[in-house]
């Protein structure tokens, strides 16, 4: 239940990301925080109970956004409106700059980071107040029943949990083909976006590969989709503040008229941001026209097994990724 | 009429306060000793506490002491109480523990262990009204209102439910209360068109800004409370007998309100709990009440299932309307929309034969209480879309459709218990929407209607709205000091629309003073208060500016009087300009209004407020008796004559793009229009049109209550959730204006503002929706995304007509 009112906890501040995967190995029951917009809300109502925090905002070399031979680089500890008002990412990757741009609220994304968003949990409303759900560890779900209210839930990947993937910045950074650096105790690795999160079969406790002790550092994207063609789309109910009812982030290489390559990814339909293979493979090759649109959003929902409420998300769905090859 | 100070603007002492951030809400007091209480809150929808083991968790560092359900009596049977022992909501306080912080009083919350029997829920009046269904209270009672229908019980018949499908169509069983008048079905039988539609309005929260925070201490034999309330004078005698006190013996500290919407028209039961825990432990309590928990305290619209049929003659004349309401009342006593509904009904649109039925019926929501417009708002959203249908098949202009039905100055609207219609002073809703048709350009704009932008369409929608907005029978108190100042008491209160100042302005202009030497004297019981009515129900202007009226004629008079008696001559001979009383014939000769003052005390007796009237209210009487001999006493009960109920109108109009492939609209423009009668304050006004219009876009396109049918779990508890309108969700401009033509009844002109202009908002948005629609009418408010990208793609919507509390 709500309860807002935060317990007491440690707090760390480490400057360097060594000190902060020292301290997320020796520290017991410790949980990392960069910006704090997905934590704090667990914390106010105990739902989540670590004993210390380990705040990221001080250590520099996670921030900001590089050029590199490769593409672009920006530290995880980037805050989205930083990405949003990037002259860099909004000359070269505009998705990604507007997908950030439409994230939250101004305050929200005034501390929120990149790292943060894509790293978010589930946002089901039955799991966020703090029910004994599957994914908190319980032996049910809230939100699959006859009745549940399940209007935000996933179309497709349904593995016990039906919650989505929330975040407006997964489905862009995965249409870039991006790649997700995480440190760890055993050193780097590099993830390509779209194998960064998991859905509930896979573990349904987590929404990304990040275990334990782990931590988001940066995130690159690659030359070959700076500035093709691009669109982003989120239909919320509200203007602001909302979460997506479904997004959509698309990267399209356009040659003449013809679409040469194409990467096209909803979010708020699955519990990881959908790359629609079918449709970049039915628009591959094809003129990019109303034509060519019209066929992308039709099959755009193949597969969709909605639940009570969410029925909506099939044709919302097929209408943005009409949109995003028709108005990219 | 010529006034020199109502219908200028001027900066309410207030505004300096808020903006300079001086101004003192009650979470911003502190008192020697002060210490912190949080509340233990139920997590089930119904269940009894069968035991409480806090002993362990009481001797935890820093805790301080407990209360309960039964160290607070209990109120009368149905209404909320401020602790409980049979939770029946989600979120309703069982216990509250006072600590020397927040923390650790939730920490020992945390370890206090609860034993729950779960007892049956439901949020669905349909069930509770089925019978053998399942009832949301464990005391029998299934339906009740505030006042005039005591808390009892309904089952519905399985005929009634056999006639009908099931989440379709209404069964209308027997209703708790009806009324009628004209031949309804002799008029239906006339009709050219006749519409029957099942509809479900949403319940949507208050959330005020400011959460109602409390901090409560005794100090010699009085307790001292400063609490978050729209009203002043008229929250006293309630929270006193809350308290189990005489008036006398409270302070109540309300100057500042961040918002009530209704919700803290008068005093509320968790209001106490500060004060009855301070009791219990000797120091003053402090009561911060977070975001969450202002959703379970803080109120929300009663929500509604229901039938209306409505026939139109070719004319477009509203023939007869039959009208049913079932109203979602929450798991406590409730306000009666239900009832507004048919009063709104018979009075916006004038048929001529009407049948109105209605019952309220309790479920496991957090208490509800009126908010803005209860009832006649819900009726705009339902009535609104109906009327375009009609004028669409009847191939009508829509506002002259309006105009074809609008009630006029002396029109009627639902009948009394004794069968006659009430009257209204005035109605100039047909200027409201001429005025608002040249501002917007109607005519204009109509040749846009249904345009399309690629995937976008633009919809036009007109909306009005209407409330009662006035009482009569409260008291003016008013003291002219020996300095030449007017002190004006008022015991309205402030719930953020500056009507305190506005309303006082009146007393001021009578007497001709400048309002630099006017002080008024408000928001704590100690300033010798009047008894005036709560300001709630739209009624502000027209209430108070006939008390401060009447108040300050008897000033007047008692001016002229002492100018006479120290001057010679007749008190007509005198008349005032503000700083002295004189002699018409010879200026010269005349009385300061310091003098007077001065004067007015030696005199004693009715002039310093020994003497006093015997009609005034007890409580205006102790105000008075402590003013007395302080300097000359104006004071009065307002027994103006009553000619009827007075009458607050609105009428709106906006342009929309509608976007067919997301479902998602961005408000082009809106144009709202106020029938206020006479404009007292022109920026107060302009705001006043704007909040409503903003909470009419929420209500209409954004915000619902939402629960899970199986655990009670409400889905939308905090701001996040529960989707008020954003700055983007609303126009870059939104234009007001006002009819300002006098109403009669009202020395000034005055009446009500702020609650139709919500109303006329809500469904001027819903009307440009549907328009944009090619006239789709949905019959449940709010109109969200997903319910038109549903309709345009031809799916089915996922809820039945009948289902509330959903998605």
């Amino acid at each position: 239940m709500s309860r807002d009112m935060m317990p007491s906890f440690e707090l760390y501040q480490p400057d360097s990301l060594e000190g902060a995967l020292k301290l997320s190995k020796d520290v017991e029951n410790s949980w990392l925080v960069a910006g704090g917009q997905d934590s704090y809300d667990w914390f106010k109502d105990r739902a989540k109970r670590p004993d210390a925090l380990i705040d990221l905002g001080d250590i520099a070399t996670l921030k900001g956004i590089r050029g590199t031979d490769a593409g672009v680089e920006i530290g995880a500890l980037t805050t989205l409106t930083e990405i949003a008002g990037s002259e860099l990412l909004k000359s070269n990757y505009t998705v990604l700059a507007r997908a950030a741009a439409r994230v939250a609220s101004p305050q929200i994304r005034n501390a929120g980071t990149l790292g943060g968003n894509l790293c978010q949990d589930a946002r089901c409303w039955y799991y966020r107040s703090g029910v004994d759900c599957y994914r908190a560890g319980g032996n049910t779900c809230y939100a699959d029943t006859p009745q549940g209210q399940n209007r935000e839930h996933c179309l497709f990947g349904a593995a016990r949990c039906i919650a989505v993937s929330p975040s407006d910045c997964a489905p862009a950074v995965v249409a870039l083909e991006a790649s997700i650096v995480i440190s760890g105790a055993g050193g780097e690795r590099v993830v390509p976006a779209e194998e960064f999160f998991i859905g509930p079969s896979v573990d349904i406790t987590r929404m990304t590969v990040l275990k334990p002790g782990e931590i988001v550092t940066a995130v690159r994207l690659p030359k070959k989709w700076s500035k093709v063609r691009f669109y982003f789309e989120k239909v919320t109910d509200r203007a602001t503040w909302d979460f997506a009812l479904v997004n959509v982030a698309a990267a399209l290489h356009v040659e003449g008229d013809i679409i040469k390559d194409a990467r096209i990814v909803c979010g708020a339909v699955e519990c990881v941001p959908r790359r629609l293979k079918s449709v970049e493979q039915a628009v591959i090759g094809q003129p990019k026209n109303e034509d060519t649109a019209l066929i992308a959003g039709r099959i755009a929902a193949q597969g969709a097994t909605p639940v009570q409420y969410n029925g909506y998300k099939v044709p919302l769905m097929e209408n943005l990724v009409r949109r995003a090859i028709r108005d990219s | 009429m010529t006034f020199k100070l109502i219908g200028k603007d001027f900066i309410p002492h207030d505004v300096v306060a808020k903006v300079t951030g001086s101004a003192k809400y009650a979470e911003d007091f502190r008192a020697e000793g002060m210490v912190f209480c949080r509340l233990l809150t139920s997590p089930m929808p119904h269940a009894r506490v069968k035991h409480i083991d806090a002993t362990e968790a009481l001797k935890m560092e820093g805790v301080l002491g407990m209360i309960t359900a039964d160290d607070i009596p209990a109120g009368p049977p149905g209404f909320a109480p401020s602790l409980t022992r049979e939770p029946m909501y989600v979120g309703e306080p069982i216990l509250a523990v006072a600590a020397i912080s927040e923390q650790a009083a939730e920490d020992c919350i945390e370890k206090i262990k609860i034993d729950y029997e779960p007892l049956p829920f439901t949020h669905d009046p349909l069930e509770s009204l089925f019978p053998g269904g399942k009832d949301a209270r464990g005391d029998g009672f299934n339906i009740g209102t505030l006042a005039g229908l005591p808390p009892g019980k309904i089952k519905w018949t399985a005929a009634d439910f056999a006639r009908v499908k099931q989440g379709e169509q209404l069964p209308m069983g027997k209703p708790a209360e009806e009324w009628a008048f004209g031949d309804v079905d002799a008029e239906f039988k006339k009709c050219k068109v006749v519409y029957e539609e099942p509809f479900v309005t949403a319940s949507l929260a208050h959330h005020s800004m400011e959460p109602r925070s409390a901090m409560a201490y005794w100090q010699n034999g009085k307790c001292f409370v400063h609490a978050s309330l729209q009203s002043q004078a008229f929250a006293l005698p309630p929270l006193a007998q809350m308290l189990g006190l005489k008036p006398e013996e409270v302070v109540l500290i309300a100057e500042y309100c961040g918002g009530g919407f209704g919700s803290k028209g008068t005093a509320y039961p968790c209001m106490v709990i500060p004060a009855y825990l301070s009791k219990k432990i000797g120091k003053p309590v402090m009561m911060r009440i977070s975001r969450a928990e202002e959703f379970y305290l803080g109120s929300a619209r009663n929500a509604f299932q229901g039938n209306i049929k409505v026939g139109f003659d070719a004319a477009g004349k509203l023939l007869a309307a039959d009208v049913y309401v079932v109203q979602d009342s929450g798991a406590h006593v409730s306000f009666w929309d239900y009832r507004a509904v048919g009063d709104a009904l018979a009075l916006v649109y004038q048929p001529n034969a009407m049948r109105w039925r209605g019952l309220p019926v309790f479920t496991n929501a957090p208490t509800r209480t009126a908010q803005r417009g209860p009832g006649q708002n819900q009726l705009a959203c339902v009535m609104e879309p109906l009327v375009d249908r009609a004028a669409r098949e009847l191939k009508l202009d829509r506002v002259e459709i309006r105009k074809r039905n609008n009630p006029v100055n002396g029109s009627g609207g639902s009948p009394g218990p004794d069968g006659k219609r009430t009257v209204v002073p005035s109605a100039y809703l047909r200027d409201a929407l001429d005025k608002g048709r040249a501002k917007f350009n109607w005519d204009e704009r109509m040749k846009r209607s249904g345009r399309k932008n690629g995937p976008r369409v633009t919809g036009i929608g007109v909306g009005q709205a209407f409330h009662p907005s006035g009482f009569a029978g409260f008291d003016g108190l008013l003291c002219l000091k020996p300095d030449g100042k007017l002190h004006i008491h008022t015991g309205i209160g402030n719930l953020g629309t500056f009507s305190h100042s506005g309303t006082s302005r009146i007393a001021a202009e009578v007497l001709k003073i400048d309002w630099e030497d006017c002080v008024i004297e408000r928001g704590d019981s100690r300033r010798n208060l009047p008894w005036n009515i709560g300001q709630f129900g739209s009624n502000t202007s027209y209430t108070m500016t006939r008390t401060n009226y009447v108040a300050a004629q008897d000033m007047l008079a008692k001016l002229r009087e002492i100018a006479a008696q120290d001057l010679g001559g007749k008190p007509e001979d005198y008349d005032v300009d503000g700083k002295n009383v004189f002699a018409k014939s010879n200026p010269s000769k005349s009385l300061s209004y310091g003098d007077a003052a001065k004067r007015a005390i030696a005199l004693g007796g009715k002039f310093d407020g020994h003497d006093l009237p015997k009609d005034i209210n007890p409580m205006t009487q102790a105000s008075a008796t402590a003013l007395a001999g302080s300097g000359l006493i104006g004071v009065a009960k307002d027994n103006l004559p009553w000619t009827g109920q007075p009458s607050a109108f609105a009428a709106c109009f906006i342009e929309i793009e509608l976007d067919t492939e997301t479902g998602m609209h961005r408000i082009v423009d809106l144009v709202s229009v106020a029938d206020c009668g006479t404009v007292i304050h022109p920026k107060g006004l302009e705001t006043q049109i704007k909040g409503g219009a903003v909470q009419g876009i929420g209500m209409a396109s954004l915000e619902r209550l939402v629960f899970d049918p199986q655990n009670g779990l409400p889905a939308n508890v905090g701001l996040h959730q529960q989707k008020p309108p954003s700055y983007l969700d609303l126009p870059a401009e939104m234009h007001t204006d006002a009819v300002d033509k006098p109403d009669p009844s009202n020395p000034v002109g005055a009446k009500g503002i702020g609650e139709p202009l919500m109303g006329a908002s809500a469904s001027a948005l819903l009307c440009a929706i549907s328009d944009a629609m090619g006239g789709h009418v949905f019959n449940r408010t709010p109109v969200l995304p997903d319910m038109i990208v549903n309709q345009l793609a031809g799916r089915p919507q996922p809820r039945k007509p009948l289902s509330i509390n959903t998605q």
